[in-house]
């Protein structure tokens, strides 16, 4: 019943794209899709939170007569699915509701409006797929959307550089996850979900998996050394599409790691715990530090969006390492966090990227060096993205602090754990994720500071307008769930425990029944939360505050020149500048992280030109990794090229040597 | 009793291990002498107590002599050394203080790891072999500073701080014969002599004790 | 009956943290004083400084935000909360279980956040200096206080205060991970209050200044607040190495006035002991450079982490 209502709507998201190709997106074609989007997104939110209270979930299954003949192609809505389709359904919905007013801005509509729907029903697929073809179908459908979305803006070489490498990286994440689902099927070819969690395999296929798994998956969503794509990908979208590529395609990567290797492989192994925990500190770390030294605002999102997927790696990690020694209630908790991190990161980042893409279309610039005093102009917009900023630096009463919380009470739980190797890296991970979690609220203060306070470096920033009303209701709906999730944090978790159970086989306390509406993770004794009255607090604290400060104190207020200790300075290059705020931290990490190299060019005394300073960063995964196997390619590439120009005789001979090789593997293999 | 034992035998060895950090830190040498003498009394007031709890008067005399020569002597004596030879008061760190602090680190969790793994199978009380574990971490500790000084006053005083770390563990197994702990005294006095006459050598020939310059005569790396 | 009994200890909690923290403000200056041969101001001299400020008309800049203006009281507000949520005679009162060690640092955090800010928001250089330097200290400062907090937590078996306190007066004996935490917390709490020798709360010269280079801009009951603010986030620093590594005379969960008022009294000695030793250490050495500073709480991310791994490898440590 659901699944169905579910494929429904995919079937509807992909009549939207059809209506789009046919109409040509002139007009009122555009609100007409997005609107239809958004319905369509809030039906399935619907349907998701459906299945996730009545948790009915046992059969179901939908089997059409498409694709492969003795398989066909299978849909299942189970609870894990129905959390995600939740995630998929509220980021869809807020950010059709922008680009309502977002898509008027648009150059070339035509090149935006058919896939935009298409990528919905393409991530829609992947959620409710239930064998390997569908999956990959869906999966590579969704990645072929999103790159057209890419290369919307094509005139623009970067983008479409950035669309290249896109589609190399997405390429290269379905041949491996393939490969996996072809090592998983085993040798009777058992493709269809439920089959293939019960097929016998050996611990070290179960390895290589793992490991297929992990790039194919975590190149999508952005684990290091596999994120080199995304920030170039994700700013070059639209920024509606930005917002759903860094909101919901990662979290969609994220649900294929966790439906192969929490539901398929039976074997946990304490080393692939150790492997998942480090590539997540590894990218949390690496993302953080990168966004600090951005200039571009949605480049500087995207590597923080690299470092959220960093976080929920560590705590899917540490899930496995307490499944692996069969601690089935530590699982649950730090599975737990891992999924509420996955849900408020979807809102918070989807909030950022809409205010970026509103200060995009207000102001025409990216660069951060050129926006500044943005608070005056477009002041609803500085509220939201103030928000969105206090959200994703983890700071009560917001929902990033309950998910931060949720991870360190799952590293606290650790020490139960008894395999060394554990007890050396989970210390080391605790203190990445620290260190995570305090630069990136330095890099947010960074970007808020820049970009909406100080005064304005150039023009166009200061004669920038506020957005339009759909933009800003989306961008209010989203701060709102952000508050609601950051203070009744309970509801959520009590919402996803079906999905918990379904995975872990164990809860946690339901938290509908503890008083005063706390947050208990594990039990009374140990740690708890309560956002409410926390909140509750704040605002009672805040009004006692005003009260006796305007009673007893004067309430005059007077505006005059800014102070600046007596030393005013009207230009508005002598303020800090982006790079200038992020010098203390590039020169205290960069030379490990990103081999900074700073070189001044100082003319003689003298001399009139102006003295230049370069910084110069390089990305070393990018070095070491991808451009040795790119060139490798290449040189292959060329190599082969020489097949091209055989004569006749050589090509014959070519047959003629395959054709005695397949004869002697025949004859000689049993 | 025995727990109140064995938490302050922890306490001093931890101090020993956090001292070793922090000579790790210091980059001037004054610091760096003075940090290293209280190390010795540190070293000497853990000593004293394996002797009061274990009830081996013969630890109180390595107590003693620790407390004499590393502590009062050696100290003194570097600084002479120091001020009669115009040694560099900075200290150069090879590659920073972060990354050494991290190995350090690193290598605290590694002689963690090996000593009570490897003394598992003993019947060794559990509290005693982390003093061991403890005891390898000032070896090591001691070791990396020697490898990552440029300094040759440091580079002595990160082999006495090695020579320290034998001595905690040595006091810390029960029953550990006298003699041995005379030869590792007199051992540390014997170099501290050659090392001493070293750097006059050095002094005489280069003008200078730092490697760097020392480096540059000889053409390739120590 | 006894809700409302309970809502007036924990009222009588706020109140006590924000009257006492102008007089340890008060009192540190004139040790101070003392130390370095001179008279000093009176002890009560923060209170009048606060009195003359909050009847000062306020001057703002042309171009401040709502931001701007509405930055002190948030400021103030998250500190106060944090504050309020130490236990400083008493254990388990009404509100304590609502946030734990790891919501107060996160508060903390958060009146930076909107410190940091503000200093950015009028557009000079100076409050771009401090805002830069104050987020480099908070990248180090924050997971050096989270390690910490996970050594005191794995020690205990819970992040809440209450219980943590509770634990440290039973039978917890004489620990190397809490001697390294208890070192670590005092390395943050040194440089998260802007003292010496991270930052000179004396001073307002642009090369030394971190703190003050943010609110160069305030004025009138705006500066009162955050000057309050300042205060108080000194006294949680304080109260909280009180209450977790010298937890004796803190009265237990539901015992009557009497043990609270010997509480208050143990609280008021303990307090302005460690604002005594604070001091001395302050007077006893010197100011680093900005770029040593990371170095320094560096070592006190070190020393969080050595305690966790200490933990983590045996129980006994």
């Amino acid at each position: 019943m659901d699944v169905t209502a579910a494929l429904w709507c995919m079937a509807g998201f992909l009549a939207l794209s059809l209506l789009a190709i046919g109409s040509g997106g002139r007009g009122l074609v555009g609100t007409v899709i997005y609107a239809g989007s958004a319905g369509l997104s809030l039906v399935l939110a619907v349907i998701a939170v459906h299945v996730l209270l009545t948790a009915s979930d046992v059969g179901q299954r939908l089997i059409l007569p498409l694709g492969v003949p003795w398989i066909g192609a299978r849909f299942h809505l189970d609870c894990l699915s129905a959390f995600f389709l939740l995630v998929l359904a509220i980021a869809a919905g807020a950010a059709s509701l922008y680009a309502i007013g977002y898509g008027a801005h648009e150059e070339e509509p035509e090149r935006v409006l058919p896939f935009y729907p298409a990528f919905l029903a393409g991530m829609t697929g992947v959620l409710l797929a239930d064998d390997a073809f569908t999956f990959l179908v869906a999966w590579e459908f969704m990645s072929l959307a999103s790159w057209a979305l890419v290369m919307a803006r094509h005139r623009d070489p970067e983008n479409r550089r950035a669309g290249y490498i896109y589609l190399v990286m997405a390429s290269l994440g379905a041949l491996l996850l393939l490969l996996a689902f072809g090592l998983l099927a085993g040798p009777e070819g058992a493709y269809d979900f439920t089959r293939m969690a019960r097929v016998e395999r050996g611990w070290w296929i179960e390895g290589v998996a793992l490991v297929l798994v992990l790039i194919g998956t975590g190149s999508k969503a952005g684990l290091a050394p596999l994120h080199v794509w995304l920030p170039l990908a994700h700013p070059a979208a639209p920024s509606h599409v930005s917002a759903l590529m860094s909101g919901a395609m990662t979290k969609i990567a994220v649900y294929a790691f966790i439906r192969i290797v929490f539901g398929m492989l039976s074997l946990p192994s304490v080393w692939w715990a150790i492997v998942v925990m480090l590539a997540g500190a590894a990218t949390a770390a690496l993302g953080v530090l990168f966004a600090m030294i951005q200039r571009d605002l949605k480049r500087l999102l995207a590597y923080s969006t690299i470092e959220n997927i960093g976080i929920i790696f560590i705590a899917l990690g540490l899930a496995l390492a307490f499944r692996a020694n069969g601690i089935r209630w530590a699982a649950a908790v730090a599975f737990a966090a891992a999924l509420l991190h996955v849900f408020n990161h979807a809102l918070f980042k989807n909030l950022l990227f809409l205010g970026a893409g509103a200060v995009l279309s207000a102001t025409g610039e990216r660069d951060i060096e050129k926006l500044g005093g943005l608070i005056h102009r477009m002041p609803r917009t500085a509220f939201l993205f103030l928000g969105g900023c206090v959200a994703i630096s983890a700071l009560p009463p917001l929902n990033g602090f309950v998910s931060e919380w949720l991870v360190f009470q799952a590293v606290l739980m650790s020490p139960i754990l008894e395999q060394w190797s554990l007890k050396l890296a989970i210390p080391a991970v605790g203190v990445t994720l620290a260190l995570s979690a305090a630069l990136c609220a330095a890099t947010f203060v960074r970007a808020y500071g820049i970009v909406f306070l100080s005064r304005p470096r150039s023009l166009q920033a200061a004669s920038a307008g506020e957005t339009d009303r759909w933009s800003l209701g989306a961008m209010a709906l989203l701060l709102g769930l952000c508050l609601a999730v950051g203070i009744l944090p309970g509801l959520v978790i009590d919402l996803m425990a079906p999905a918990l159970d379904q995975v872990m086989g164990a809860t946690l306390p339901v938290q509908r029944a503890i008083p005063w509406l706390s947050f208990i993770p594990i039990a009374e004794g140990r740690s708890s939360y309560n956002g409410m009255l926390v909140f509750v607090f704040i605002l009672s604290s805040t009004l006692v505050t005003v009260e006796i400060v305007h009673r007893f104190g004067s309430r005059q207020a007077r505006r005059g020149p800014a102070w600046d200790c007596g030393f005013p300075g009207d230009d508005p290059g002598a303020q800090y500048s982006a790079s200038s705020f992020a010098q203390p931290v590039r020169r205290v990490y960069g030379n490990v992280v990103f081999g900074v190299r700073e070189t001044v060019e100082m003319p003689p005394p003298g001399d009139p030109r102006p003295a230049h300073i370069r910084v110069s960063i390089t990305d070393y995964a990018w070095r070491a990794l991808f451009a040795r196997v790119g060139g490798l390619v290449d040189r292959t590439a060329g190599a082969l090229n020489a097949l091209q120009f055989l004569t006749i005789r050589q090509y014959l001979s070519l047959v003629f040597a395959a054709l005695v090789l397949l004869l002697l593997m025949v004859a000689t293999w049993r | 009793m025995e727990r109140l034992a064995f938490d302050i035998a922890h306490l001093l060895a931890g101090g020993l291990v956090l001292l070793s950090f922090v000579m790790l830190y210091q980059d001037r040498m004054n610091g760096l002498i003075r940090v290293f003498a209280l190390h010795a009394v540190v070293l000497s007031l853990s000593v004293g107590w394996q002797a009061y709890s274990q009830a081996a008067p013969h630890l109180y005399i390595t107590a003693a002599i620790a407390l004499v020569f590393k502590a009062l002597i050696i100290p003194y004596a570097l600084h002479r050394i120091m001020v009669k030879l115009g040694v560099h008061r900075e200290i150069e760190i090879v590659g920073g203080i972060v990354p050494t602090m991290l190995l350090g680190i690193g290598l605290t969790a590694l002689s963690l790891a090996v000593m009570l793994q490897a003394t598992e199978a003993t019947t060794a009380d559990p509290l005693a072999r982390e003093d061991l574990a403890f005891a390898l971490s000032v070896v090591l500790l001691g070791l990396l500073m020697m490898v990552t000084r440029r300094n040759a006053v440091s580079q002595v005083i990160g082999f006495m701080t090695l020579e320290n770390g034998m001595i905690l563990a040595a006091a810390g197994a029960k029953g550990m014969p006298f003699v041995v702990e005379i030869s590792v005294a007199f051992s540390v006095l014997i170099a501290f002599i050659v090392i001493g006459v070293f750097l006059f050598r050095i002094r005489e020939r280069f003008d200078s004790v730092d490697i760097g310059a020392l480096e540059q005569g000889r053409g390739d790396r120590i | 009956m006894a809700l409302i009994h309970d809502l007036a200890v924990q009222g009588a909690q706020m109140t006590l943290v924000l009257s006492l923290a102008p007089a340890l403000l008060g009192y540190t200056r004139v040790v101070k004083a003392r130390l370095l041969r001179r008279r000093g101001p009176p002890l009560l001299q923060p209170y009048r400084d606060l009195a003359k400020l909050m009847r000062k008309e306020v001057v703002i800049a042309e171009n401040a935000s709502w931001l701007f203006r509405t930055g002190p009281y948030l400021i103030f507000v998250a500190t106060w909360v944090a504050a309020a949520l130490v236990p400083t005679f008493a254990q388990g009162l009404l509100f304590s279980w609502t946030a734990d060690l790891i919501a107060i640092t996160a508060l903390l955090g958060s009146a930076r956040f909107f410190l940091a800010l503000v200093g950015m928001d009028i557009g000079t250089s100076f409050g771009g200096i401090g805002s830069s330097r104050e987020a480099l200290f908070a990248t180090l400062a924050e997971p050096a206080m989270i390690m910490v907090v996970f050594t005191v937590a794995l020690v205990a078996g819970s992040t809440q205060l209450s219980i943590i306190a509770a634990h440290m007066l039973g039978n917890v004996g004489i620990r190397v991970s809490l001697g390294l935490a208890l070192l670590g917390l005092i390395i943050v709490a040194i440089a998260e209050n802007a003292r010496i020798p991270v930052d000179n709360p004396a001073t307002h010269l642009e090369l030394t200044m971190v703190h003050e280079a943010m609110v160069l801009e305030y004025s009138g009951r705006h500066l009162a607040m955050i000057e309050m603010a300042a205060a108080l986030k000194l006294l949680l620093y304080v109260s909280l190495i009180a209450c977790i590594f010298v937890p004796w005379g803190i009265a237990p969960a539901g015992a009557g006035p009497p043990a609270w008022l010997a509480g208050v009294g143990v609280y008021l000695a303990k307090v302005f002991a460690g604002a005594t030793l604070l001091v001395i250490f302050e007077t006893s050495i010197a100011k680093m450079r900005v770029f040593r500073v990371p170095e320094f709480l560096g070592g006190a991310l070190m020393l969080g982490l050595l305690g966790t791994l200490l933990l983590f490898v045996s129980r006994g440590l």
